[in-house]
């Protein structure tokens, strides 16, 4: 089943949300949104790595050989990296302090090295682009939503801007417990949001039928096994 | 009429229901709540009434929410508001108490699947909720009435090393800076005793508790073990909170090494932590250890063949 150009971008928000449904680079989601600020330049710095390195990889896809791929993919990344982390430093010197080591580790963000695996390295430059940015907007989405929640709760404000009256925060909220909380309650937001009426959303986890290089164990592919084995007896 | 009625198994059955074990519980934490209100006011009464009105609550509306059965007329959110309510010091803010109260129905039980499904101790969920969100007011203690009035001062714990035969009685009777449920430990060691006597606990687990506690306080080092056991949450955790059916171990062993666990990690958490007091982690983390302590201790069904190079048993039917 081939997807439209329309569904590549929104897989990426909903259906195959990067850090809800595929639990990719939870590490930090828990960590950058405590507020909202850090939590919007993060995003942003994301969207941007995955972007470019989705397309230069997908440029690049017919070149790399596949033995040494995973070097090469991550020699891409971390180019824009180094380029996000050098003029954030430059132009953003506070959101550059308070993102921290984070910053420099999307270089090993499982997002970005996902969709280069998983997406970039099969598909078209225009699709990558796509994919990249709906991942990158689904990670910023998400990221953003628990930061509201954590710096409301936590620091009583949203985006610095007061909402509840000093003394009267809950700070568990905004330490690590809070955020493994609030990470678990989104997760479970969204997936009820996608079911549909009497039938439960099943995360298969970025599943696009190819069993390939899959270890999953899903069902199709203990049938795909099964069925291998028939036609084997048979012959 | 001589009539043979055939029926399906259990045919013996007990009196004991949830609801009749968690009244005997209730009986037994009143002579530390009538004590409390003794010592520190009717505010600690009326903090230990919104607890328990915010869990019911809590879980009547979460059991709406989610068209499942109510169970509130079970009493253990009634049991879970209480302890709560035991766990703040008297000057606490009533909407942190709500809020710490809401943690433990919520996060700490209902989310689970309600009564027999938390892994933890809902009570001492809402406690640790409390002390991360709200550390300055869950650790400001008032000395009791009638000694010098609305004075703050640290528990016997934080200056263990005051700790003195002298001032026995009053560690004992529990007049001394404290959470409203801890301080008095004859009170609680009543409640206990009855819970004893009507066997709704084994003595198991509160003893190796308190035994280990002073043997470790003792071999590492920590100043008095045997008067330190009087101090802080001790006699509440053992009795109380250790006790609890869903998150202890079902075998008299796993009883022990239970008890033991808790006693430990106590007396490392006071000797060499930064927390004067570690009867809420130590409770915690042996929670968690339950299903591996009940898994190793499991006895070996009557008849049954050990296999001899495999540690597996097996039932020999």
């Amino acid at each position: 089943m081939k997807k439209s150009k329309w569904q590549i971008f929104t897989n990426g928000i909903f259906k195959e949300n990067p850090v809800l449904i595929l639990l990719l680079g939870c590490c930090s989601v828990l960590a950058i949104s405590v507020t909202v600020q850090g939590a919007l330049g993060m995003g942003a710095a994301l969207t941007f790595v995955l972007v470019g390195s989705n397309v230069v990889i997908s440029l690049l896809r017919k070149i790399i050989p596949d033995k040494v791929r995973i070097p090469c993919f991550i020699v891409v990344i971390a180019t824009f990296v180094t380029l996000v982390e050098m003029i954030t430093e430059a132009f953003l010197p506070d959101l550059y302090s308070s993102l921290g080591i984070f910053l420099a580790l999307i270089v090993v963000n499982c997002i970005v090295l996902g969709r280069a695996e998983m997406f970039a390295s099969k598909n078209s430059v225009g699709d990558s682009f796509l994919d990249g940015l709906g991942m990158g907007i689904g990670y910023t989405v998400v990221i953003c939503a628990i930061a509201v929640v954590r710096e409301l709760f936590a620091s009583g404000t949203i985006y610095g801007l007061r909402i509840i009256p000093e003394g009267y925060q809950i700070g568990i909220i905004g330490q690590t417990p809070g955020g493994f909380l609030l990470f678990g309650v989104a997760m479970a937001v969204l997936i009820y949001a996608l079911g549909k009426k009497g039938k439960k959303f099943d995360p298969r986890i970025g599943c696009d039928g190819s069993c390939g290089n899959c270890n999953l164990g899903c069902e199709n592919r203990i049938q795909d096994i099964k069925k291998e084995e028939e036609t084997e007896v048979e012959k | 009429m001589n009539r043979l009625t055939v029926s399906v198994s259990p045919h013996i059955r007990s009196g004991n229901t949830t609801q009749k074990i968690m009244l005997d519980v209730i009986i037994a934490l009143m002579p530390a709540l009538i004590v409390s209100i003794i010592l520190y006011g009717f505010r600690s009464l009326l903090l230990t009434a919104i607890s328990v009105a915010t869990c019911v609550l809590g879980e009547l509306i979460f059991e709406k929410l989610l068209h499942r059965e109510v169970t509130i007329m079970d009493l253990s959110a009634v049991v879970t508001g209480i302890l709560v309510a035991f766990n703040v010091p008297v000057d606490m803010p009533i909407w942190m108490l709500v809020v710490g109260a809401i943690a433990a129905i919520i996060l700490g039980k209902m989310i689970f699947g309600g009564l027999g499904c938390n892994f933890m101790n809902p009570a001492l969920v809402g406690r640790i909720v409390m002390m991360f969100s709200f550390t300055t007011a869950m650790t400001t203690y008032r000395v009791p009435v009638g000694t010098v009035d609305a004075l703050t001062s640290a528990t016997p714990l934080a200056v263990m090393g005051n700790l003195d035969w002298s001032n026995f009685k009053d560690l004992v009777l529990g007049i001394h800076g404290g959470v409203i449920g801890e301080t008095c430990c004859v009170a609680l060691l009543a409640g206990g005793i009855y819970l004893i006597i009507k066997k709704v606990i084994k003595p198991i687990i509160p003893l190796c508790y308190i035994g280990a506690l002073m043997l470790f306080t003792w071999i590492l080092g920590g100043p008095q073990p045997i008067l330190s056991v009087f101090a802080g949450g001790v006699f509440l955790g053992a009795f109380f909170m250790a006790t609890d059916y869903v998150t202890s171990p079902i075998t008299n062993w796993g009883k022990v090494i239970f008890g033991c666990f808790i006693g430990f990690i106590t007396a490392v958490i006071r000797v060499f932590g930064n927390y004067t007091e570690g009867v809420t982690f130590a409770i915690i983390l042996a929670n968690i250890l339950v299903p591996y302590i009940n898994d190793l201790t499991r006895r070996k069904p009557v008849g049954a063949i050990v296999e001899k190079k495999g540690k597996k048993v097996k039932a020999n039917d």
